[in-house]
């Protein structure tokens, strides 16, 4: 016996698209099997599916979260926010970026003040590892240049780089939460710089000054004006610190002289 | 600060920081990605979801399946022999050997 070929149901996309999003919804009318019966109860496997694996990417997306929350209130919290925030793209590497927000907003989570911040650290170490590959500039490079040369030139940054200002220690946060034998966190603001030297991203605290210094350089400031708006901000800003955490970062991709 | 001050005040801290860069880069291990010497499910990758990689290998010492190692030392990684006795050793290419089925 040939089976048919499926039928094409005139299932409305939107229909299917909320009802997949919530169990409370009754199967989308038309949905039939490939024996042509009703597709029933098939359709709940289907839907349990995509929130089970929506789950666990957000799970895998945010360790330190999860492991911050408790996997139970990680599953709850994640039922929430991929049935307000579905995927917009097939690429699950992404799914996600909506996700520091959503606990923002959350009342009952606003005891733990530094939880936004820890999950956009997590997205962008995401984000750094999925950035194109760039070769870094050699740091005896800079050597070469005069001091007044210096002051003039520009950098360009490696797509790998990323900055995060917070108010709460969330560089320590993320060690204590990941590397064995890190030390307990202290109450400090942390601006957090992320590269990534080899193949995995690595977030690394900045001095005083030095995320605005980077900023600078990134918005295409010289080096010379970057380090004005960095001085303004702290008087005691440590450029050599915080130049050395991008060369070691392998985040300086171009120096470009003024001509 | 007068800017011949700044100019030379930043001329220092590049070299510093140049010094700082040059010296850790030595110090810190460098590692390279070692094929053929993963326990089963024990590979790495920490590139999250949607990268079906991390934890995936299903057989131990998996040829197309890698390790993170200290850069150097991946082809003198202590592997035990094949079943028909040849040697295993890890690899900085992917392998044809111990595919799963």
């Amino acid at each position: 016996m040939t089976t048919d070929p499926l039928p094409i149901a005139a299932v409305d996309q939107t229909a299917f698209t909320r009802a997949m999003m919530d169990a409370a919804v009754d199967t989308p009318k038309g949905l039939r099997d490939s024996q042509n019966r009703p597709a029933g109860r098939r359709f709940n496997v289907y839907r349990n599916n995509v929130a089970v694996s929506l789950t666990e990417a957000l799970m895998q997306a945010f360790p330190v979260v999860t492991k911050l929350l408790g996997e139970e209130n990680m599953k709850g919290l994640a039922g929430i926010f991929l049935r307000a925030h579905p995927p917009q793209s097939p690429l699950m590497m992404f799914y996600g970026d909506e996700f520091p927000e959503f606990l923002a907003g959350m009342a009952q989570l606003s005891h733990i003040g530094y939880l936004p911040d820890v999950a956009r650290l997590e997205q962008m170490m995401r984000l750094s590892y999925h950035a194109a590959d760039t070769a870094a500039i050699d740091p005896a490079a800079l050597g070469a240049l005069t001091p007044e040369a210096l002051m003039e030139a520009r950098v360009s940054v490696a797509p790998t780089v990323h900055l995060l200002r917070s108010p709460w220690p969330v560089v320590d946060i993320w060690r204590f939460n990941m590397i064995d034998g890190a030390p307990k966190p202290q109450a400090s603001a942390q601006d957090v710089l992320i590269t990534r030297p080899e193949f995995d991203p690595q977030p690394a605290a900045l001095p005083p000054g030095g995320a605005t210094w980077i900023s600078a350089l990134m918005g295409g400031e010289t080096i010379g004006q970057a380090f004005e708006v960095a001085s303004q901000e702290n008087n005691n800003f440590d450029l050599s610190a915080t130049l050395a955490l991008l060369l070691q970062g392998g985040a300086l991709t171009e120096i470009h002289r003024k001509d | 600060m007068s800017n011949t001050a700044k100019t030379f005040a930043v001329a220092g801290a590049v070299a510093a920081a140049m010094t700082t860069a040059l010296t850790g880069a030595a110090s810190a291990q460098s590692k390279e990605k070692c094929y053929g010497v993963s326990l089963a499910g024990q590979n790495d990758c920490a590139a999250g979801p949607g990268t079906t990689c991390a934890g995936t290998s299903t057989v131990d010492y998996q040829g197309n399946a890698w390790t993170l190692v200290d850069a150097g030392t991946c082809a003198s990684i202590d592997l035990p022999a094949l079943a028909d006795g040849t040697e295993r050793k890890g690899s900085l290419e992917a392998l044809d050997r111990d595919l799963p089925a």
